[in-house]
């Protein structure tokens, strides 16, 4: 990523049946979106607790992005 | 191998290969125009030009055509080199000054204008198009004339038949010089058309070399063969060249295979009418005049036009869209069809929803329709929803005729409303709602089987057996039977299933075979050894990412002890490697970084097993679908979030345990709810396969409300069929029926039922493997219209009744009137009750049939005989019923005037009020289901807003409830014809018997467990468990997963203030390790 302009780190948390699958989908379709996502695969969003979100802003995240 | 220098540095190649050839390897760049990686090089451009050093002089060479050599030195990028080439990009600059290609060489040599004398041409004579025309085996053009003459060009300067118009010499032409219009116009003497993509309706053009849509299954490019030239001259194959896996064999052919079955299911569905065949409105004339499917495709983010919505005439947004519905059917004229497809209304709704929500501006959408048919479950709902919050506008009317606005791309429209004004109006698309029809191919086939078809070629049937063709052994489903939607279609094929299974029961496992699995190691003990294999997936990642960086960061990674780069992951071969490797390096963790493990986690978990290592110890990095395939512009950036999806997976990898599958034994049986027609063809169908099966009727009788029907619409005889149903199920040894019986209690999960009926004092307990809930409807007993206060006024089931019984009153009938959707489709019941306009009419040719004066009329607000049921419709019409259509929003009212009972309503054509007087009123009454029905809360399913079962997904799993082993058919699913009621029983039972036939049930290792040292009894985890999996032990005052319930969403473990419950695969310190993964530094 370039220095000089600032690139956000988005930690995004991606529910297996419904986000994750269309994160999928826009791959297939060959959509693009700009490459500052780190994705994370959980089986649903209901187990992000605030642990998690809190966790990722401490240990470095600009952003948190929670699909399901 | 022979070794030489460039730039300094020792290279190696193939004896053979040219300097341009390793130069590339070695990523050494090297300018080219004339250059093509299938075609034999020839050192036309001069570009290439390169320093060769033989040990005794220096030369200038070129690097596409010399062959390398043992020691030899070649530099490229030298200052003489430079300026060599620079003079011949100076050279090239004035003869074709306004290149795009060359004017960008230019600027890089720093020329901004030539010192020569500028012509006008854009050839650069490097002769591509020639040797790619030979290599075609073609060679219709070649390079004519000599010296300054010289030029590409067809032999005698005039258009050939040679020329089969491929374009290949225009892919290949670096300045754009052969364009596929010259081709058209100077060269080929074939009309040239792009070859129209099947996926895109045509709207757009493909290659002979293509994928057929991006989510196809398998995902695989196929070659036309009609359209690949390799095909027609036996040359080309130039994909061969460019393929790195050798995948693609032009010898193939086309194999006969003979199979031994025991029962043949054909489903080879149907086609959409061709508006062009009988020239429909104009279609195909003028390009915004599109099909419904086309118009699908520009609605699609796949489409065309990236889900933009525009005319497809000058790709301007729309401001008034018509569809005009019933396109090929309902209409007996030439081509068309006289059966109504079924499907056209609720998909030309969802359409005009979905281009109002596409449009930026304040989109028209108007529908022309003849009667507004959605019938099925919950589509009233979406209709009234366009209608009254979507702002669709629904016209009814007659089209005389579609024109062309001369210059605007708009058609005029002109129509006669209801009242019988002529309406004029202009639009920007207009979408012809076609229809389906039989195909030829299933024609053919059936013939070919000795399958019966009907008078429309659809598959002959009984309403009794709907999934049976005219054959023995031979079955069908989905449109080849009918017009259908998806959902029936679904239905369908999974009842031809289940009727197969039940008739070849005996032959179950008898072809099958047992892997062998190796035993699997125990790991836990053992310091993290994780592998990663980084795939290339051909271009498809390799072409973004840079995979050997990713490679090499990889093993820097703590606890990688291996790691390497395949071509393709998942092919065969590198499995079978990959088993080898697994063991060889003595790996306990393996990382694949490749696609997604959506579709191929199944895959590798299994070449885990084979390797003898627990499947749950594998990880994936999606690097292609949610990073190469997304981010294809930005290649570093890719390469940097590969590398941290990398770290991510082999930080959770390591801190991976083994995962147990636990597995329950099943009980091989079976529980139906309801004795009507659903309940016992599914208890049939079981028990024809094998399963014991219990049936429970809360009556005294079984029958349900077929006992009330007297004929289907195609004049079967329902009380036949129902006699000899109930006689086979009574005499089903195999079969419990249990009368008078009510379900108190239910305990248990899918595999392991145990449920409670009560029979008066008597309760018995049932164990059961799978439930079908089969618990019916009935009939809505009006309130209104004198229904109960005069016995003239009754309600379609209790004519039917009448019918049944060969009332003899009814002969003496003068005048009989039905009155449509009482109790359905108002403010309280919001949806279509589906039935009652067939059974109206066909009650109402059967009144005309006991006595040809009797006056019937039909009052009704959309007549709605969907599929093939139009033909009695028809029939109706021209055997005299009147069918009137009245006007809702006024006020239908029943009275009597002297004795004689009166109807008193608006005609919606007309415009005024009309009065009847028959002897007899029918009310078509609604469906209506059991609104406090216990079972939902007994089984934990949910029902819609009509009260209705819910199934677990409209289209993928329509018999399904989201619990598992718990399964619904028959009127409890919505209203529907006794045909549909039985293909759902038999898809209901076909659904259970994929449970009862397995020995046990695995249960999932990707599972919650509460730890009971952690847990402080605060039950905050049962309440948010949405598959009440969760229960309380009150001695140990602890909570506990019962892992045959959980779905490992997790939804406890975030809701625990304790952290008690750990999702296993995906615990806090895993999904920790992936964030620290992610955003290390």
């Amino acid at each position: 990523m370039k220095e000089d302009i600032f690139e956000p780190k988005i930690i995004a948390f991606m529910c297996n049946w419904c986000a994750y699958g269309a994160a999928d989908l826009a791959g297939v379709s060959r959509m693009e979106y700009p490459p500052n996502i780190r994705p994370i695969r959980v089986m649903c969003s209901a187990t992000i607790s605030p642990h998690h979100i809190l966790r990722a802003f401490q240990s470095g995240a600009d952003a948190v992005l929670v699909g399901g | 191998m022979i070794t030489f220098k460039l730039n300094g540095k020792k290279v190696q190649g193939e004896e053979g290969d040219y300097i341009l050839q390793v130069a590339e390897k070695y990523g050494v760049e090297i300018p080219t125009l004339c250059h093509h990686k299938a075609l034999e090089p020839a050192g036309m451009c001069r570009l290439c030009t390169v320093e060769l050093y033989d040990g005794r002089r220096t030369r200038f060479v070129t690097a596409c055509n010399y062959p390398i050599w043992e020691g030899m030195e070649v530099k490229t990028d030298t200052e003489t080199v430079h300026d060599g080439r620079k003079l011949i990009v100076e050279l090239l600059l004035a003869r074709c000054p306004d290149v795009p290609i060359i004017k960008k060489l230019a600027d890089q040599y720093g020329i901004e204008e030539p010192r020569f004398t500028k012509e006008d041409e854009t050839c650069i004579l490097c002769g591509l198009c020639v040797r790619v025309c030979e290599r075609m085996g073609n060679s219709a053009i070649s390079l004519t004339g000599r010296g300054v003459d010289m030029k590409v060009d067809t032999p005698f300067h005039v258009q050939t038949d040679v020329c089969m118009g491929c374009g290949a010499c225009a892919s290949v032409c670096p300045t754009g010089h052969i364009t596929i219009d010259k081709i058209r116009a100077n060269i080929s003497k074939y009309d040239l058309e792009p070859i129209p993509s099947e996926y895109d309706m045509g709207l757009v053009g493909r290659k002979p070399i293509y994928v057929p849509y991006a989510q196809a299954v398998p995902n695989t490019p196929v070659i036309d063969r009609d359209r690949c030239i390799h095909f027609k001259t036996g040359g080309c194959k130039i994909c061969t060249e460019f393929c790195g896996v050798n995948a693609i064999d032009h010898s193939q052919q086309d194999e006969i295979v003979e199979l031994d079955v025991g029962a043949i299911i054909i489903a080879p569905g149907s086609k959409t009418f061709d508006p062009a065949v009988h020239d429909t409105f104009g279609y195909k004339k003028h390009p915004n005049i599109v099909t419904s499917l086309e118009f699908e495709r520009i609605l699609s983010a796949s489409g065309p036009y990236g889900g933009h919505l525009v005319r497809p005439s000058d790709h301007k947004e729309p401001e008034k869209i018509a569809w005009l519905q019933c396109i090929g059917s309902r209409d007996e004229h030439l081509g068309s069809q006289g059966y109504c497809s079924g499907v056209c209304c609720t998909y030309a709704v969802k359409e005009a929803i979905l281009a109002k929500e596409h449009s930026s501006g304040d989109l028209d959408a108007a529908i022309f329709y003849i009667d507004i048919r959605t019938y099925g479950k919950d589509f009233e709902r979406y209709y009234n929803q366009a209608k009254d919050e979507a702002g669709v506008r629904f016209v009814k009317s007659k089209i005389t005729n579609v024109t062309p606005v001369d210059g605007t791309g708009r058609h005029l429209i002109r129509y006669v409303d209801e009242t019988g004004k002529k309406i004029d109006e202009e639009f920007d698309i207009v979408v012809l709602s076609v229809g389906l029809m039989a195909t030829e191919e299933g024609t053919e086939l059936a013939q070919r089987l000795g399958v019966d078809l009907d008078h429309y070629n659809f598959a002959s049937t009984s309403s009794f057996t709907p999934v049976e063709s005219s054959k023995p052994g031979i079955y069908v489903c989905g449109a080849f039977e009918a017009p259908k939607d998806i959902p029936t279609s679904v239905v369908d094929a999974s009842a031809a299933a289940g009727v197969v299974g039940s008739r070849l029961s005996e032959a179950r496992w008898t072809h099958t075979k047992t892997k062998h699995i190796p035993d699997e190691i125990d790991v836990r003990e053992e310091a993290p050894r994780v592998g990663v294999f980084v795939c290339r997936c051909g271009t498809n990642i390799a072409g973004v990412v840079d995979v050997p960086a990713v490679v090499e960061f990889a093993k820097g990674l703590p606890g990688v002890v291996h790691v390497e780069e395949n071509m393709f992951s998942c092919s065969q071969d590198t499995q079978e490697n990959m088993t080898v490797v697994i063991k060889a390096h003595k790996l306990n963790r393996v990382v694949v970084a490749s696609c997604t493990p959506k579709t191929h986690e199944p895959l590798f978990q299994e070449t885990l097993i084979n390797a003898g290592i627990n499947k749950y110890l594998f990880e994936m990095a999606n690097i292609r679908n949610q990073c190469s395939w997304v981010h294809k512009n930005d290649p570093d950036a890719a390469t940097e979030k590969s590398k941290d999806m990398v770290r991510m997976a082999v930080a959770k990898a390591t801190l991976f345990e083994p995962l147990e599958e636990a597995t329950m034994p099943i009980t091989h049986a079976a529980l139906v709810i309801g004795g009507g027609v659903a309940g016992m063809e599914a208890a049939k169908n079981m028990s024809s396969q094998g399963y014991r099966t219990y049936l429970i009727e809360k009556t005294e009788v079984l029958g349900g409300q077929a006992r009330h029907l007297h004929e289907t619409w195609r004049g079967e005889d329902v009380q036949q069929y129902l006699t000899t149903l109930i006689d086979e199920v009574q005499s089903d040894n195999n079969i419990e029926i249990f009368l008078n019986s009510r379900i108190t209690q239910v305990e248990g999960f899918v595999g392991n039922f145990k449920t409670t009926i009560q029979n008066g004092s008597k309760s018995n307990v049932l164990e059961h493997g799978v439930t079908i809930i089969a618990s019916g409807a009935s009939e809505l007993k009006p309130d209104e219209y004198l229904y109960g206060q005069d016995s003239r006024v009754v309600t379609g089931l209790e004519l039917q009744k009448r019918f049944i019984e060969n009332d003899p009153a009814l002969g003496q009938l003068k005048t009989a009137a039905f009155v449509q959707c009482v109790g359905s489709r108002n403010p309280e019941r919001p949806y279509c009750s589906k039935v009652c306009c067939t059974q109206s009419i066909k009650s109402a040719l059967k009144l005309k049939e006991i006595n040809p004066e009797m006056n019937v009329f039909i009052l009704y607000r959309d007549m709605r005989p969907f599929g093939l049921r139009e033909d009695i419709y028809r029939k109706a019409r021209s055997g005299g019923i009147v069918f009137i259509r009245y006007d809702f929003d006024k006020d239908l009212a029943v009275s009597v005037e002297q004795e004689d009972l009166q109807v008193t309503f608006s005609d919606k054509v007309l415009g005024r009020q009309m009065k009847i007087n028959p002897d007899l009123l029918i009310l078509a009454s609604a469906i209506v289901p059991d609104a406090e029905n216990p079972l939902a809360q007994l089984y934990k399913v949910p029902q819609n807003q009509d009260s209705f079962f819910a199934e677990a997904h409209v289209k993928l799993r329509p018999v399904d409830f989201s619990t598992d082993g718990v399964f619904v058919c028959g009127l409890a699913h919505a209203p529907k014809p006794i045909d549909e009621s039985i293909t759902q029983a038999q898809a209901a039972s076909s659904r259970a018997v994929t449970v009862l036939a397995m020995e046990n049930i695995k249960l999932g290792g990707i599972i919650c467990h509460i730890s009971p040292e952690l847990c402080s009894g605060c039950l905050g985890c049962i309440n948010v468990c949405p598959f009440g999996a969760i229960t309380f032990d009150y001695e140990k005052l602890v909570a506990e997963v019962n892992p045959a319930l959980c779905k490992g969403c997790g939804a406890c473990a975030a809701a625990c203030p304790s952290e008690a419950p750990i999702l296993m695969g995906f615990n806090n310190n895993q999904l920790y390790a992936q964030i620290k993964g992610a955003l290390s530094v």
